[in-house]
């Protein structure tokens, strides 16, 4: 049975060395104003992986990629981010860190007095040691790679919502970052528009070989995405070949109640006899 | 059912928890402020991002500077004549309006002016951009955004202010010329002579400390309430209407301390 070999390439699955692993959750814990958000949460990301997270609405999914990015600092635990230790960092230290790290918001929290010029091109004019070719051609790059070349001098508000995320996918992939974090990138897009966004994350999964964490609501995002690899030469992504599923770098983590209830392949999912889980994805 | 949504809206604290909440906000402005302060010895400095402010405060205030300058002139002149008239001293005038506009009335006039206009400006610019999650997408690109948005603010205006208080001060001279000249017949000469020679160096000196601290709390107030703004367009509009009413009233209860100290310091009369 041929396998695609370009997804699947180096993947060492989620149960990999640790050394492997981009980001680490130790038995985080945190609570606003004394409500428990997160309770105890581990887990850890390989190096190549994209985990799917999901859970009821309020179960802390974007809260955990707050956590992840350090823009939230837990009350308890250690998060390993990249091999550094980011409970333990100073804000001033994360700033570099960051920029190692992508980011989608889950309404695209693009700059709205920006162009989408300025808004893909500003980690880079943030740096100051480029120059404004480089920029210009770096940002038609990643503008091509979600194919909204021709909005470059357009304003956030003069776009769509697909169209907003696509930009703000761009501008999270323009320094090519080790990991990305997309939070409900699809959250209130149409079934095609969603496809589109899908395909591109598949596409900088398999072609980049970005680990991810995605948090998302839409159980059919993520099975697409663990049933499908993005192939280069006809630049589109196709369906794995009957009995490959799984054999993509692809995990699925549930939340409940603030804690992790399950960790593990499409496999594990499609075969777990928790009632919860069960009821979750049916 | 609309009774149920009013009582949950209006939940009681504790009047510790209140307190508490209060020096919270009083540490987290004081942090603020110092950051603000501490950022322009780091790099980097985000330069036309502030002169980019520096237009927006100076420029954009310039027209309701030398309206509210002139009008205070004005109206404080033809509000002292009928008195001064009464002593016989109405070529007095000048004086008063000069040392009035230059040590006080101008720099409470133009903080007041800029502090509506600008403080809920930023914390109407900020609290949008922190509900929409603008604020973390620029942490997660790297970027301070007390180094990107809150110095430039506070450098800008306390620089700005600086210069629209000079200007409020000279239109508030040139609104009480125009009583004393064409409505009460003194001579014009004369006027601009008195106004200029009553004024000694604590006048000035007083006049022109107090827009740096005006201008420091107008900024550092309007970023605070952007900053800390949550609950999406209900909760910006709170924070802009809490940065004008409290800038406001710290500017006022910051003359009278000030006014106080550079009494004592300067020993004038």
């Amino acid at each position: 049975m041929a396998t695609p070999t370009l997804p699947i390439e180096g993947f060492a699955g989620p149960q990999s060395d640790s050394a492997q692993n981009v980001i680490v959750f130790e038995d985080v814990v945190l609570a606003f104003e004394d409500k428990p958000v997160l309770d105890g949460i581990s887990f850890s990301l390989a190096h190549g992986e994209t985990k799917a997270i999901f859970g009821v609405a309020g179960s802390g999914k974007s809260t955990l990629l707050k956590l992840a990015m350090g823009l939230v600092r837990p009350d308890e635990g250690r998060i390993y981010v990249l091999g550094n230790d980011i409970t333990r960092m100073r804000e001033e230290e994360l700033f570099e860190l960051r920029r190692r790290i992508g980011m989608v918001f889950q309404e695209s929290a693009l700059f709205d007095s920006m162009t989408v010029r300025d808004n893909v091109a500003y980690r880079l004019m943030e740096e100051g040691d480029v120059s404004e070719q480089e920029i210009d051609k770096r940002v038609r790059e990643a503008l091509s790679f979600v194919e909204l070349e021709h909005t470059m001098d357009k304003l956030p508000s003069e776009l769509s919502g697909g169209m907003r995320r696509r930009v703000a996918i761009a501008r999270a992939i323009i320094t090519q970052p080790e990991v990305i974090l997309y939070d409900s990138p699809t959250g209130g897009l149409d079934p095609v528009t969603s496809t589109t966004i899908i395909e591109l994350i598949i596409k900088q999964r398999d072609v980049y070989k970005t680990s991810s964490l995605l948090v998302t609501h839409r159980l059919q995002d993520s099975f697409i995405m663990a049933s499908h690899y993005f192939d280069k030469k006809v630049n589109k992504m196709l369906p794995l070949l009957p009995g490959a599923k799984g054999e993509v770098p692809m995990g699925f983590l549930i939340l409940r109640d603030g804690k992790i209830i399950f960790d593990g392949d499409v496999q594990q999912l499609s075969h777990t006899r928790d009632e919860y889980i069960r009821e979750y994805i049916s | 059912m609309a009774a149920g949504n009013l009582l949950t809206e209006l939940e009681l604290i504790s009047p510790s928890d209140f307190i508490k909440q209060k020096i919270l906000s009083v540490q987290q402005y004081a942090l603020l402020s110092a950051r603000a302060i501490g950022n322009l010895f780091q790099r980097p400095l985000y330069v036309a991002d502030t002169v980019q402010q520096a237009d927006f405060i100076g420029w954009g205030s310039l027209p309701i500077i030398v309206l509210a300058g002139a009008a205070s002139g004005a109206v404080l002149a033809l509000n002292s004549a009928s008195t001064l008239q009464r002593f016989g001293s109405l070529g007095l005038i000048a004086q008063l309006v000069s040392v009035g506009m230059v040590r006080q009335l101008g720099p409470i006039i133009t903080g007041l002016m800029v502090a509506g206009r600008n403080a809920s400006g930023m914390a109407s610019e900020l609290g949008s951009m922190m509900v929409t999650e603008q604020i973390d997408a620029m942490r997660a690109l790297g970027t301070d955004p007390m180094k990107k948005l809150v110095t430039p603010r506070v450098v800008a205006t306390v620089f700005m202010l600086f210069f629209l208080t000079i200007i409020s001060d000279l239109f508030g001279l040139v609104g009480g010329a125009m009583v004393a000249v064409l409505m009460l017949g003194l001579d014009s000469h004369q006027y601009w002579t008195s106004s200029w020679q009553i004024l000694a160096f604590q006048d000035v000196f007083t006049g022109l400390v107090q827009p740096i601290f005006y201008g420091f709390i107008i900024a550092t107030v309007g970023c605070f309430y952007g900053m800390t703004a949550k609950g999406g367009t209900q909760g910006v509009g709170r924070a802009t209407t809490q940065a004008v009413v409290v800038s406001s009233v710290m500017i006022l209860v910051t003359d009278f301390f000030l006014t106080r100290v550079l009494i004592v310091l300067l020993g004038f009369r």
